[in-house]
């Protein structure tokens, strides 16, 4: 056990407390919440003056049917891991977020989406069974246990400790994308790409500082698994040393997504990337998010039901407006899927941006979460920071649900985090 | 060909990432350790990931008659057989200080229990006129310190056995590859708070596999301990007695 201080990945939270880094899961009891590689960007994965498990080094594939494509794995591992072992074998996990870091625990505690969310719906619906330590008990369950398993797919953590899971993959062709990438001019030639497209894997990268008639514009970029002769993968760079506050700005970010937008010529094109490059763009950075100096920076991200555009448009053009956004911004169609009581993805679009960890930004996503709730939409716990329980609660219909089981699954509240102490997310109302 | 590894000390953090290496390019594993439910479990692991056959397989330093098991397994699977060796171990100085018994175990667990095996599966590669030996050693054994000079006597023991080992099959086409790791962050460091330099063992891996595919006879890793090392074994022994770093 050590002390330690560590943050979630946006920087702007900290806790001080001891980490176990356990290799197995023997002796293991449910006496403090497990953590994954904090890939969250608040405070889902902190516990501040107390104790907390990291679950990284229990990584073990346990089994692979490889005719079924049926994985189970303890919940240490990462997709990455998952997504470079399994392709050449032809298969992927089914869904995979936009970082491979992410651990298969925080996945489901996440019910994390990927950029195929339109046609696979949500992470833990590929998920067949869970093994949960609650209390000094392992269980094992599955989507027959209703309650739990619905509390336990996008649960937070809260009703034990994760330690496997069995994944129904998904066949992949090889270990290579078939990339296709055009210009979205302005915001309704975004929206209608993003609804016209019928690519396996679809996403849209915005320029959140293009304002009045290039507003919304970007990149959609559709994807889709191929073999073939394996591009060179490039080395992965880090980022050595907390950056200055000017690196991210405005005239630098306004530079930086002119250029990323004349990358891909008018006529669109099409490539083939390694799929690490296409699902998990940031991570050949390491610690890319000390880009935003020792302040840190907050993630905002929503989803609004299909009939909002206009209210995310509008949330747009504040963005914009504002200058504080940096050039990483994604604007997604979602599907309806969803496996949990809290899981984060409605039918709708999507749309997340960083902000560097200011005053004027911390405002302005309170504008933009009031935004959300008038348009009916909600915000995603994995990168909120700021939000208050209130309002959360308002957004997540079926909370007292997810209330109700994890008060039976942990009675004592020991798998609390700073995030749910901060949301009061424990007590029901 | 198909290669066969001998894992010596499958357990240890850094030989589950150095499995998983060679599993992933289709490798027989024989995995050997105390440990039977770990062995079984990184079995499996890597049976997934793309390991031609798994074999755990008991293993003690301190059992002699574990051993020829073992290298008749591995033959047993044909190809390209190497081994690599993980075992070791490393009880605080102070506690062999207060238990002078506890030095026999130190000198048989990286000294003597895997030499003995590597003189016994010598002949077997000889024979076959190729394969690795992979022997990790320690930059705690190019200087006794006060903080673990038993682990450190021993691991400079192993270091002098594989430099004539590599002498003695250098000349029948089997390469010794030496690897002195400074402090990495495994179950063995766990608990002593932040390391100088510390390293990761998928680290220690891509190192390994660099330097055996540039058939070098030490490697230092990180890299950085080669210079530190270099400088501390000049350090006049009147003054070295003297320091405790
Ligand atoms: C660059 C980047 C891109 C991202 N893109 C996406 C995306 O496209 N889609 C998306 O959905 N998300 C995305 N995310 C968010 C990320 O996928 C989630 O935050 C995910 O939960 C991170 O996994 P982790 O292992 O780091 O978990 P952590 O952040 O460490 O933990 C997350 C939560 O899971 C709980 N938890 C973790 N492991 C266990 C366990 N074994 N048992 C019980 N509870 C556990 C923790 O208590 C915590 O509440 C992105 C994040 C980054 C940094
Ligand atoms: N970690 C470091 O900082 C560091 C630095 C320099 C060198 N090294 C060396 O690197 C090697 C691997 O160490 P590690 O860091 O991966 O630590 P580790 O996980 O503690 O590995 C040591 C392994 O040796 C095994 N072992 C000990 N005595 C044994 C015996 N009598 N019979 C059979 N197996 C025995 C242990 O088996 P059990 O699992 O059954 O206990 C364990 O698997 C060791 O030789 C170590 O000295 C490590």
């Amino acid at each position: 056990m050590t002390k330690k201080s560590y943050t979630g990945w946006g920087r702007a939270l900290r806790a001080n407390g001891d980490l176990t880094r356990p290799d197995s899961t023997k002796n293991m009891t449910a006496n403090a919440p497990a953590i994954g590689n904090r890939r969250s960007y608040g405070d889902a994965a902190l516990n501040d003056a107390q104790n907390a498990i990291d679950m990284t080094r229990i990584d073990r594939i346990i089994s692979f049917d490889r005719d079924a494509g049926l994985l189970t794995v303890q919940t240490g591992i990462t997709l990455g891991e998952l997504a470079r072992v399994l392709a050449p074998q032809g298969w992927l996990p089914s869904v995979l977020p936009g970082t491979g870091f992410a651990t298969v625990g925080g996945a489901i505690a996440m019910d994390v989406h990927g950029k195929n969310h339109h046609h696979k719906g949500s992470f833990c619906e590929h998920v067949t069974d869970i093994t949960l330590i609650q209390g000094n008990e392992t269980r094992k369950i599955t989507p027959k246990n209703a309650g739990l398993w619905k509390a336990t797919c996008g649960g937070l953590g809260q009703t034990g400790i994760i330690t496997e899971a069995t994944l129904q993959l998904t066949p992949a062709k090889g270990d290579l994308m078939l990339v296709t990438e055009q210009r979205a001019v302005d915001w309704d030639h975004h929206i209608a790409l993003l609804d016209s497209s019928d690519a396996p894997y679809t996403v849209g990268w915005i320029d959140a500082t293009a304002t009045g008639t290039l507003l919304g514009r970007g990149i959609v970029e559709e994807g889709e698994t191929c073999r073939g002769l394996r591009p060179t993968l490039r080395g992965a760079k880090k980022i050595p040393f907390d950056a200055p506050h000017w690196a991210l700005s405005a005239p630098i970010v306004k530079a930086f997504n002119a250029a990323y937008y004349r990358r891909v010529p008018k006529s669109g094109r099409t490539v083939v990337r390694p799929i690490q490059d296409f699902f998990f763009p940031l991570d050949k950075i390491h610690d890319w998010n000390r880009l935003y100096g020792k302040r840190g920076f907050h993630q905002f991200q929503c989803v609004v039901p299909l009939d909002q555009s206009g209210a995310l448009r509008a949330m747009m053009e504040t963005i914009a407006g504002s200058g504080l956004a940096s050039p990483l911004a994604v604007l997604k169609r979602m599907g309806p899927g969803r496996a949990g009581y809290m899981s984060f993805p409605m039918e709708g679009y999507t749309l997340a941006v960083d902000f560097p960890n200011r005053p004027q930004a911390r405002d302005l996503i309170a504008r933009l979460e009031k935004a959300t709730v008038a348009a009916g939409g909600r915000l995603y716990l994995a990168k909120d920071a700021l939000s208050s329980g209130a309002a959360v609660k308002a957004m997540y219909p079926d909370h007292p649900k997810w209330a109700a089981v994890a008060a039976k699954a942990d009675p004592d509240g020991l798998l609390q985090t700073d995030m749910t102490r901060r949301l009061s997310l424990r007590t029901p109302t | 060909m198909t290669d066969t590894w001998i894992i010596l000390g499958a357990s240890s953090t850094i030989a589950k990432a150095f499995t998983r290496s060679v599993a992933e390019q289709g490798a027989n594993v024989v995995l050997a350790g105390r440990r039977m439910d770990d062995l079984q479990a990184t079995a499996a692991d890597a049976q997934a990931r793309g390991a031609a056959s798994t074999h755990p397989v008991m293993f003690d330093a301190r059992d002699p008659a574990t051993f020829q098991t073992i290298i008749d397994v591995a033959t047993a699977q044909g190809g390209t057989i190497n081994c690599a060796v993980f075992v070791g171990s490393m009880p605080a100085q102070d506690a062999i200080d207060a238990d002078p018994a506890i030095l026999d175990g130190v000198i048989a667990d990286s000294l003597t229990g895997p030499a003995r095996f590597l003189q016994m599966l010598a002949p077997v590669l000889q024979e076959n006129g190729k394969g690795s030996i992979v022997g990790v050693g320690s930059v705690a054994g190019d200087r006794g310190r006060v903080g673990n000079y038993v682990y450190g006597a021993a691991k400079a023991g192993f270091a002098t056995y594989l430099s004539g080992l590599r002498n003695a099959l250098g000349r029948h086409g089997v390469h010794v590859l030496t690897v002195k790791p400074g402090p990495v962050d495994t179950a063995m460091t766990e608990g002593l708070g932040p390391q100088p330099f510390m390293t990761t063992a998928d680290a220690v891996v891509a190192d390994i596999h660099k330097a055996l595919g540039k058939k070098r006879n030490t490697l230092y890793t990180k890299w950085i301990w080669w210079p530190v090392m270099t400088v501390i074994k000049l350090i006049p022994e009147p003054i070295f007695k003297k320091m405790s770093i």
